[in-house]
C-alpha cells in the first residue's frame, strides 16, 4: 500500500491551514473523501437522479439500480447472507436507535439486562438507558482492565442467564482497542443474548465478517470509511429482523395501507421510510469499491504500522499521558493523550494554528472519562491517507505546544 | 510557528487566572447555585452567587476546562462583584458583543482584565469556552430577576 499514492486522491488534504499545509489527523470523528466517491456523487445528481422504487422512467430504474446496486456491494463488504440484512440508516446512532427502538422494547422486560463497557460512545449507552427506562431492564456495565481491555473473564461475570442484549463497540473511538466482539458474542449466546455490534470505528479499518462475528447486528457510519455524511449501515439477522416492527412509519416502506391499518414491506425496505438516502448509498458503494481495492487488510496493516510509530515518537515526549493499551499491536489507528499541565483545547488549538487537525474534548464517551477521571483528552486519529510524515509533524506540533505554554506561564 | 496569532489568544493576564484563579470556590448559605457545562467538550462550572439589595454581594466558581474558560469564570467573578444586576448583564452583553467581533459599547463600564480576552474572538471554535461563566451569571441572575418582579 502507497499512502503518497492513496493521498493524492483526496483533495481536501493538499491545501494550507493557516499558513500551514494540512495534516487531517481527525479520521476517527470523519474520514476525507477520495475523488471516485466525490465523483460518484456528483456523476449520480448530474446524470440520474430520480426517486427509487416507484417511477417506471428510465432515471428512476438507474437510480433504483445503483441504490440496491449498493445494497449489494455492503452486503459482500460484511460478508452477510443477504441482502435481506442490510438496511440503509442515517448512521451508526440511527442504526442503534432502531435496535433499541424496535427489538430493544418488544423483547425486554423488568428483570432483564442490558449489558454494555464503560469505553462505549454515546451512541451506544442513551439508546439502552431509554430501554431500560421504558421496558425496566436493567443497564449494566462491562469493567475495564487498567489498560482499558475488556477480559472476556469479566464478559463471563457480568453477561448472565437475564442478559438479553449485549452491545459492544469493535474499536474504541478513545482509546483504540479492538475488542474480542466473536468471543463475546459466544458469551452472549450461550447465555440466550443478542450481540449488538456498534462498527463505527472498525468498518472503516479492518475486513468484517458478520457470520464469522456470528453478531446479530451490527451497526457503521458510511462518513468514517471514506463516504458521504448521512447515510449508514444496520445489519440484522434476518431471523430477528423479520419480527422487528419498523420504528418510522410513511411512504416507501408500506405493502398496502387502508383506513386504520396498514402492512408493510418486506425486508429490508419495512425499516426504510420515506424516501431513502439515495445519493448517499451509491456515495457509499463507491467508498466501498475504493477500500476494497487497496484492501481491508492491507489498510488495517498500515494503520497498525502508523499507531506503533506515533505511539513510539509520542510516549517519548515529557509529560505525555498517553491512554488505551502501551502494546501498538492491541491498537488501532489513533492515540488519545493529554500534556501535562495543557488542557487539551489548548494543545488542539495550538496544533491547528500549526495546520494539525486534531480532536480535543471527551468523544462522545463522558462514562470513559470517568473511568480515565479526566474531563477531556486530545485525539490524534489515522487513516490510509496519513503517513509517518503526518506524524513526525504532529510530534513536533505538540512539543511546540509544551513549549509555548511554559513560556507563557 | 504562528505564534503571533496564538499571543492574541494566550495572553499573559489570562495565564495568569488560569493558573492563580480569583474567586475559587463555593460559597455557602443563601447563595445561588448554577451548574452549566459545555455538552461537545465537557467543560465545567459550578457558580454560586450571593445577591443582596439587588446587587452581587459575591461570586465563586468551581469547574473543570481549558484556559480560556477557566480564565474568563474568573475574570467574571472578579468584575461582577458589588455590581448590581442591572450592571452585571450589561457586562455580560458588552461580553457577549466582543466576542461575537461586535463593536462593544462599554459606556462607563470598568472592563478591567476581561479585555484581555477580546482575542477570543478570532478563534470561533473557543467563543464557547470564554462564553461558559457569564452563561451561567446569567441564567442565575434572571433567575433571581424573575422571583423579584
Amino acid at each position: 500500500m502507497n499512502a503518497r499514492e492513496i493521498r493524492q486522491m483526496f483533495p481536501i488534504l493538499d491545501q494550507e491551514v493557516n499558513g500551514k499545509p494540512l495534516v487531517y489527523l481527525d479520521s476517527s470523528a470523519t474520514s476525507q473523501k477520495p475523488v471516485p466517491v466525490i465523483e460518484t456523487l456528483d456523476k449520480y445528481y448530474r446524470e440520474y437522479n430520480s426517486n427509487v422504487h416507484r417511477g417506471v422512467h428510465t432515471l428512476g430504474t438507474r437510480a433504483t439500480d445503483g441504490y440496491e446496486g449498493a445494497r449489494e456491494k455492503v452486503r459482500k463488504f460484511i460478508n452477510a447472507k443477504s441482502t435481506e440484512e442490510v438496511i440503509f440508516t442515517r448512521g451508526t446512532t440511527t442504526s442503534i436507535n432502531t435496535v433499541a427502538a424496535s427489538f430493544g422494547r418488544t423483547n425486554l422486560t423488568e428483570g432483564d439486562e442490558i449489558v454494555i463497557s464503560y469505553m462505549e460512545h454515546h451512541s451506544n449507552i442513551i439508546p439502552w438507558q431509554q430501554v431500560a427506562k421504558h421496558t425496566g431492564a436493567t443497564l449494566k456495565y462491562l469493567p475495564l482492565q487498567e489498560d482499558g481491555t475488556i477480559s472476556l473473564e469479566d464478559v463471563r461475570e457480568t453477561v448472565t442467564a437475564d442478559t438479553k442484549i449485549v452491545s459492544i463497540m469493535q474499536v474504541s473511538n478513545v482509546l483504540g482497542v479492538m475488542n474480542p466482539i466473536k468471543e463475546i458474542a459466544k458469551i452472549a449466546h450461550e447465555n440466550g443474548a443478542i450481540m449488538v455490534v456498534d462498527g463505527a470505528q472498525s468498518a472503516p479499518h479492518m475486513k468484517i465478517d458478520v457470520q464469522d462475528l456470528d453478531c446479530d447486528f451490527l451497526a457503521f457510519s458510511a462518513h468514517k470509511m471514506c463516504g458521504p455524511t448521512g447515510i449508514g449501515v444496520l445489519y440484522g439477522k434476518k431471523k430477528h429482523l423479520e419480527k422487528m416492527e419498523p420504528v418510522e412509519f410513511g411512504g416507501e416502506m408500506i405493502d398496502f395501507v387502508g383506513l386504520y391499518e396498514s402492512t408493510w414491506k418486506e425486508l429490508p425496505w419495512k425499516f426504510e421510510g420515506g424516501t431513502p438516502i439515495i445519493a448517499g448509498a451509491i456515495g457509499l458503494g463507491a467508498a466501498i469499491d475504493f477500500l476494497e481495492q487497496i484492501g481491508l487488510e492491507e489498510i488495517e496493516a498500515y494503520e497498525h504500522k502508523l499507531a506503533a510509530y506515533a505511539m513510539e515518537k509520542m510516549s517519548a515526549i515529557d509529560g505525555m499521558t498517553i491512554y488505551g493499551p502501551k502494546e501498538a499491536s492491541k491498537r488501532a489507528g489513533l492515540v488519545t493523550f493529554n500534556i501535562d499541565d495543557v488542557h487539551p483545547h489548548d494543545v488542539a488549538t495550538v496544533l491547528d494554528a500549526e495546520g494539525i487537525a486534531v480532536r480535543a474534548g471527551h468523544h462522545c464517551a463522558q462514562p470513559l472519562m470517568k473511568w480515565l477521571k479526566v474531563s477531556a483528552t486530545a485525539r490524534a486519529s489515522f487513516y490510509l491517507y496519513n503517513t509517518e510524515e503526518d506524524i513526525d509533524k504532529l510530534v513536533s506540533g505538540l512539543v511546540k505546544t509544551k513549549e509555548y505554554f511554559s513560556d507563557v506561564f | 510557528m504562528s505564534s503571533k496569532n496564538l499571543d492574541t489568544l494566550y495572553r499573559q493576564v489570562i495565564m495568569d487566572h488560569y493558573k492563580n484563579p480569583r474567586n475559587k470556590g463555593v460559597l455557602e448559605d443563601d447563595s445561588l447555585t448554577i451548574n452549566m457545562n459545555n455538552p461537545t467538550c465537557g467543560d465545567r462550572i459550578q457558580l454560586t452567587l450571593k445577591l443582596e439589595d439587588g446587587k452581587v454581594a459575591d461570586a465563586k466558581f468551581e469547574g473543570e476546562g481549558c484556559s480560556i474558560s477557566m480564565s474568563s469564570a474568573s475574570m467574571m467573578t472578579q468584575a461582577i462583584k458589588g455590581k448590581n444586576i442591572e450592571e452585571a448583564l450589561k457586562l455580560s452583553k458588552v461580553f457577549s458583543d466582543m466576542m461575537l467581533g461586535k463593536e462593544y459599547d462599554e459606556d462607563d463600564l470598568d472592563l478591567g482584565d476581561i479585555e484581555a480576552l477580546q482575542g477570543v474572538s478570532q478563534f470561533p471554535a473557543r467563543i464557547k469556552c470564554a462564553t461558559l461563566a457569564w452563561k451561567a451569571m446569567e441564567k442565575g441572575v434572571s433567575t433571581e430577576k424573575e422571583e423579584q418582579e
